[in-house]
């Protein structure tokens, strides 16, 4: 297991202190900031190990940054205490994003993320709890995470210590019925205390998700099954602060987070060839540029 | 030591009561157990349980899947949740769970195989659990118990709740006699001696240990001494007990209500087969082979498959060239 990296983690809590205490802009300046260093790691990481999930990485980068940097109250240098809020990244082949965000908060040094996927790494393709602090669950093979959030949340209601539950999957994932099972015993059993945000970005590896076996009207679907349901610009860190509040209703939370696959590289955005293409040295540089 | 008999006339149980019993038992002094079922609250013998602790009873449905998802996120919590359902249920329908978010991500569940093997008879391979051996087997991480009686069903949750871990409980619904004291353990990873014997070693799990006690007997009154280890661990295995079978007695047979791909007679296979020269003795595996089930009550099909006593010991006479 890696371990904290206390003064990277005692710069991520003033920095949390001052987004908490900005006003709107300056939250979405500070935060924009922080995710396109976190895209600028995930290029790194995925240019060195010559392989990765860049396209969805970068656009699940913001949904993570806002969590961890504006919403969640973890601790990096206690990450399995028990009144923490609990994150499941269930599209775990983003590892990088995840891995990344950590690192930057302190979960463990921001130098481990040079071992990225090289042998005997810790921070292997697919996240492990058991390796990796501030991994709730292993993920990989999808539609794993929500149901093992929604138990998570029915332990946090039995144990009735306030905490919450995120659970961000891919929208391609939600093609996986085990996710429906888990909505409909989240809204069954009043989960208020649980948040999914799905990864809407349109593509999945090999088309569009509209193209091979469609979602929408993803919001009526999802409304069905009983969440409380939010659309939001997944980009757009002041509309997904407000969406990542408590549920108002006594129901689950479901935030679709309009987002577009690659974001931040003009010629990775959108385009499903990126789900797990690698970068040459030209298009990197002229990545690292878009980005900086 | 002492030498267990069993009497064939011995009174039968069904090792859920003993499950439900020991497991509210625990629940009334640790609030961190709670159960888990897709529908099955009758079937897993959960009544009483959900009576006494209506929250701590988390029925999620028909929905194995997310039943297993549900009971790793309970353990991410800090729970001791025992997740219950058919065997063939539980470990078919959402092995990928058992694999990515209990034995990979350790996640301290109790998976509790509810009338596992054929003990659903005339329902058909359907609702038999004759594979989780052989799929259980293959993950790293998940232990897994075959209690042989009630009190070992008892050892097994009470192992469980004191030292949680990731874990497989196969509670057995066809009647067996008791074959252990009313308070006995059961010690992780290791085979119980529930015979002590010089000349040939039965190796049995489950339903088949009363079976091989049986057949013991018998040989017994043939001057041939046989010794039983009732497998109550699959994982860890007890390779020990597997390499001095070998080494003191001239063969083993092992007896398992479960296909033979990779379950019990396979695990011992693998460590029998793998020993020096001269340590190498004759195996014979019993079990189920080539075929699903055709329709039969339990007791007809462990007949059909070869499963009785009289099986296992003819077994044994041919291995030691006594037929």
């Amino acid at each position: 297991m890696l371990t904290a990296d206390a003064s990277q983690a005692a710069s991520w809590r003033s920095l949390r202190k001052e987004v908490l205490a900005g006003d709107a802009d300056f939250r979405s300046e500070k935060l924009h900031e922080r995710a396109q260093a976190t895209r600028r790691s995930i290029l790194k990481m995925i240019t060195d190990a010559g392989q990765g999930h860049i396209g969805g990485d970068f656009s699940v980068t913001d949904i993570l940054t806002v969590l961890f940097d504006a919403v969640m109250n973890v601790d990096p240098e206690d990450h399995r205490k028990e009144d923490r809020d609990h994150f499941i990244l269930s599209k775990g082949h983003c590892a990088a994003a995840l891995y990344s965000t950590l690192a930057h908060s302190g979960f463990f040094p921001v130098s481990e993320l040079d071992t990225f996927m090289a042998p005997l790494s810790a921070l292997n393709g697919h996240p492990n709890r058991v390796k990796v602090p501030g991994v709730e669950t292993n993920t990989g093979p999808l539609g794993h995470g929500l149901p093992v959030a929604v138990g998570t949340a029915i332990g946090a209601k039995l144990l009735g210590n306030g905490t919450r539950v995120f659970v961000v999957t891919g929208d391609g994932e939600m093609q996986e019925g085990s996710n429906w099972e888990a909505l409909m015993s989240a809204s069954h059993q009043k989960l208020d205390n649980l948040t999914l945000i799905v990864d809407r970005n349109r593509l999945q590896q090999g088309a569009r998700t509209e193209e091979t076996n469609g979602l929408d009207p993803l919001d009526a679907r999802l409304a069905a099954f009983g969440m409380e349901v939010r659309i939001v610009d997944g980009h757009n860190y002041n509309e997904l602060i407000d969406a990542l509040t408590p549920s108002t209703t006594g129901s689950p939370v479901a935030i679709i987070a309009n987002t577009i696959k690659g974001k931040g590289v003009s010629f990775i955005e959108d385009r499903v060839e990126w789900h797990h293409k690698v970068p040459s040295k030209e298009q990197t540089l002229q990545a690292f540029q878009e980005l900086s | 030591m002492t030498t267990t008999t069993v009497q064939t006339d011995a009174p039968t149980f069904d090792n859920r009561q003993d499950f439900a019993d020991e497991l509210i038992n625990l629940a009334r002094t640790n609030d961190r157990v709670v159960a888990v079922c897709n529908d099955s609250v009758g079937s897993s013998n959960l009544t009483k349980f959900r009576e006494e602790f209506p929250d701590r009873l988390i029925n999620v449905g028909i929905a194995e899947q997310n039943m297993v998802g549900v009971g790793a996120g309970l353990a991410n919590a800090g729970f001791i949740p025992f997740v219950c359902a058919a065997g063939p249920f539980l470990t078919g329908r959402s092995l990928e769970q058992i694999k990515a978010d209990v034995a990979y991500s350790q996640h301290n569940v109790i998976l509790c195989g509810m009338s596992p093997g054929m003990a659903y008879g005339e329902l058909g391979p359907t609702h038999h659990s004759v594979e989780d051996f052989s799929w259980l087997r293959a993950l790293p991480g998940l232990d897994i118990v075959v209690p042989a009686d009630g009190p070992q069903t008892r050892a097994a949750v009470r192992n469980a709740v004191a030292d949680p871990r990731p874990t497989y409980i196969r509670v057995g619904r066809f009647k067996v006699p008791h074959v252990s004291e009313d308070n006995a353990g059961l010690e992780r990873g290791k085979f119980v001696v529930a015979r002590e014997g010089t000349d040939v070693t039965l190796i049995a799990t489950g339903t088949e240990v009363s079976r091989a006690l049986w057949a013991a007997a018998s040989l017994a009154a043939e001057g041939v001494s046989a010794r039983v280890l009732n497998a109550a661990y699959l994982s860890p295995l007890d390779e020990d007990a597997i390499r001095d079978a070998a080494r003191q007695t001239g063969g083993i047979i092992t007896a398992e209500e479960a296909n033979v791909a990779g379950g019990l007679g396979a695990a011992v296979a693998s460590v029998v087969g793998q020993l020096e020269d001269g340590a190498r003795v004759p195996l014979r595996i019993l079990g189920l082979k080539d075929h699903f089930s055709p329709t039969g009550s339990t007791a007809f099909l462990l007949d059909h498959f070869g499963l009785t006593a009289d099986h296992i010991a003819a077994a044994a006479r041919e291995v030691l060239n006594r037929d």
